[in-house]
């Protein structure tokens, strides 16, 4: 997809101006944050599992040729085939080709993060084949052409008005007075548009939450049942993966399984965890003919070995996002790619690059409550620290903060002729504020005037009144 | 130790048995808050403690390390430790300059054979003032103060999660007369400082900060106490352009007693709660 973070600040403006976002926004705390709190306390070992999960991931990732090739073997041996693709350009011609093979005027999709990275809907809609989003939140974002504002509720940014107004415009054959008022009745009214969808299905595109080397299976968790409609109804499957996504066993993906849903929605479980293991056997009963898994690099092989490597231990829970002030603020959309938050303040600049993203790790308080609540005990803030030192080191900083920056610093290597300038400085500041004891405007501070007063100094520095108190001190003493 | 005991103001250590203690005052209350300063003297010496000020201290380099300007942050963060060199404990009145010395500093020299030694040996005598007090000294309690007000307390992020401050201060609180806690609620979320944040981002940090000051008002305190002057001076700054009548302190203020001078960008002569 075509990245739009070089406008974060632009963007985020924007996103702070909308009073439906604010209220939308409004909801993450009882929707996510308490319900997560309370699935950790239903868990003791949530602690030890998050050590125990860190630890596959951090395993996997020290081998991940070798469990990529294992998994490829595996799958081979169940009869379907994989695709390598370096870059999302290859990764979607890859898709298209297998749409075009199996002669798919549409596809069905199941939600896919790695999808949104690869542009494939636009990709797929540009090459005559109709992709038709099957998750509730990426039908109804896909009807108003936007993207998803967070990874596991795409429409999280949206009120139940603006849905009915959507499916008002979309769905014309259903008369123009029905209620629409109620979830339930827009729940309803997808499902009976898509069900007409899913019994014409040719192919069924899904991502992964893992891919399991020991079997070769790839695993998604979902809470509507679309996505095994999807992978079941069609005659193609097409999985679409990151390399990251792999875990070594079985036994390593229920681990991690039992973290995911706990983080993310504060389930304990979602309503379906599917596996699915090549393509339909002559004695199964349902299943696609043709299983294809298309895996994609897009820059993460070359975060191995870089402070950036732990973001790929990522599970896409959300749950840094759901406890992030910023994100909080202005929403999923200003981050301008496919993953928002602070695990796409640590992993976007990776993968488009720190010019695109430099925003991204800067708008950060670092409060470190995205790795407080990682099951996945990512630093997220050391990684966002990282990507400000390569920004700085290729001089993204800006002239005047730069020159700021080497002033201050230039004078705090020197404490006495710091003591002799910031001494007279608190001095005036401390007898113009003394009257209001603080400040409407100051000069060259109206990024901190403009919200709130800046009080004012005492007068006198600490080092100073420190001194004189010394002095006093030994005076008495002699 | 017994030092909970120990009557406020007095010094029994005079004798010179006491841990020595090197203040590292933060740049921010040596310049806006010297108060702060002295109530942290005050409170580490009637636990017992030989308080020194070394005169070769500014900053402790965050602004640097935090603008990816690793070079600098190192070249200030040595100059910290050449000037702490010695002291049996370092205290700091600030959890994120505390968060800066303890966590930061090791992962700063890494691989630096002569400097990272001496960054882990600074870190493991690097104290948070309320954690030190309760953590190391073992005071339970400061005894002999009044304070006549409702509080309300700000956790910093940098002291809650990186240094675990949370019920020292409040432990610190409770033994002070007539002072009420009312808590406050969403107390992990940030208050929108967070360094040059607040001003390389500042309409975001605005929508925080009036989230936060809107909730610290709705609690009905009359007071606001954290232990970072940084969330404080963002917190009081909107605290008053919105016009609510909560006077915000540094928490080391009222556990030594020394609330005589006026709240945070509060006027002389003003409201001395």
């Amino acid at each position: 997809m075509k990245a739009t973070s070089h406008a974060f600040v632009d963007n985020a403006h924007a996103a702070l101006g909308d009073g439906q976002l604010r209220r939308a926004l409004g909801n993450i705390e009882t929707g996510f944050q308490r319900k997560r709190a309370a699935a950790k306390l239903g868990l003791p070992e949530f602690e030890a599992l998050r050590d125990q999960a860190k630890a596959i991931k951090d395993h996997t990732l020290a081998h991940l040729d070798l469990y990529l090739e294992r998994f490829e073997t595996q799958v081979h041996a169940a009869g379907g085939q994989v695709h390598w693709a370096r870059t999302t350009d290859e990764a979607r011609q890859s898709v298209l080709d297998i749409c075009r093979q199996a002669g798919a005027r549409s596809v069905l999709k199941g939600k896919s993060m790695v999808s949104e990275e690869m542009g494939l809907n636009d990709f797929l809609q540009d090459n005559g084949v109709r992709p038709i989003e099957t998750d509730l939140g990426e039908y109804i974002i896909q009807l108003r052409r936007e993207p998803p504002s967070h990874i596991i509720a795409p429409a999280l940014h949206l009120n139940k008005e603006q849905i009915a107004d959507s499916f008002r415009d979309a769905h014309p054959q259903f008369p123009a007075e029905r209620p629409l008022s109620e979830p339930r009745q827009l729940v309803d009214e997808a499902r009976s548009v898509l069900r007409d969808a899913f019994l014409k299905a040719e192919v069924g595109i899904t991502g992964a939450n893992f891919l399991v080397a020991e079997t070769g299976s790839t695993i998604i968790v979902t809470n509507e049942g679309n996505g095994d409609l999807t992978q079941t109804l069609s005659r193609v499957h097409i999985v679409v993966a990151s390399i990251e996504k792999v875990v070594p066993t079985l036994e390593d993906a229920t681990t991690l399984l039992r973290l995911l849903s706990r983080s993310a929605t504060g389930q304990e479980f979602s309503a379906y965890t599917t596996l699915s293991t090549g393509p339909r056997r002559p004695d199964d009963p349902d299943g696609p003919e043709a299983f294809h898994v298309v895996i994609l690099d897009n820059g993460r092989s070359a975060l191995l070995g870089t402070p950036a490597q732990d973001t790929l231990r990522c599970i896409r829970c959300g749950a840094c996002m759901n406890h992030c002030p910023i994100f909080a603020a202005v929403g999923g959309h200003p981050y301008g790619w496919a993953v928002p938050g602070p695990i796409g303040a640590a992993l976007n600049p990776g993968l488009i690059g720190i010019e695109e993203a430099h925003h991204l790790p800067h708008a950060s308080t670092f409060c470190g409550r995205c790795e407080s609540v990682c099951p996945m005990k990512i630093p997220l803030p050391k990684i966002m620290r990282h990507w400000r030192e390569k920004a700085f080191e290729k001089d993204m900083m800006g002239t005047v903060p730069r020159l700021a920056l080497w002033a201050w610093a230039w004078a705090a290597k020197r404490p006495r002729l710091y003591r002799w300038t910031t001494g007279p400085m608190m001095a005036v500041l401390g007898r113009l504020g003394r009257r209001k004891g603080r400040f409407r405007s100051v000069p060259l501070a109206g990024g901190w005037t403009r919200h709130r007063d800046f009080p004012a100094p005492q007068g006198q520095t600490f080092q100073q009144a420190w001194a004189a108190h010394q002095r006093g001190a030994r005076r008495k003493g002699q | 130790m017994t030092t909970s005991h120990v009557p406020a103001g007095a010094h029994p250590n005079d004798g010179h048995a006491g841990p020595r203690v090197g203040l590292f005052v933060t740049c921010l209350v040596d310049l806006f808050r010297p108060t702060v300063g002295f109530a942290t003297v005050a409170l580490l010496e009637r636990a017992g403690c030989r308080v020194e000020v070394p005169r070769h201290q500014t900053c402790c380099g965050q602004p640097a390390y935090n603008s990816g300007d690793r070079k600098e942050a190192a070249a200030i963060a040595r100059q910290v430790i050449a000037a702490f060199d010695g002291y049996d404990h370092v205290v700091v009145p600030s959890g994120s300059c505390a968060g800066m010395l303890r966590v930061h500093y090791p992962s700063l020299f890494e691989d630096d054979p002569d400097w990272g030694p001496r960054a882990q040996d600074l870190a493991g005598r690097t104290h948070e003032l309320t954690s030190f007090l309760v953590d190391v000294t073992g005071v339970q309690a400061v005894n002999d103060q009044r304070h006549d007000a409702t509080v309300t307390y700000h956790d910093a992020c940098s002291g809650l999660r990186e240094l675990r401050v949370k019920a020292q201060p409040r432990q610190l609180l409770a033994s002070v007369a007539g002072l009420t806690l009312l808590e406050l609620p969403d107390t992990e979320t940030c208050c929108g400082f967070g360094g040059t944040f607040c001003v390389k981002y500042p309409e975001i940090s605005d929508r925080m900060v009036t989230e936060k000051a809107e909730m610290v008002a709705s609690t009905g305190a009359d007071t606001l106490l954290a232990g970072d002057l940084g969330c404080l001076m963002n917190l009081s700054g909107k605290l008053h352009r919105l016009g609510k009548a909560v006077s915000a302190r540094h928490v080391a203020e009222v556990l030594a007693g020394m609330t005589d001078v006026p709240p945070i960008g509060a006027a002389d002569g003003g409201d001395r709660r």
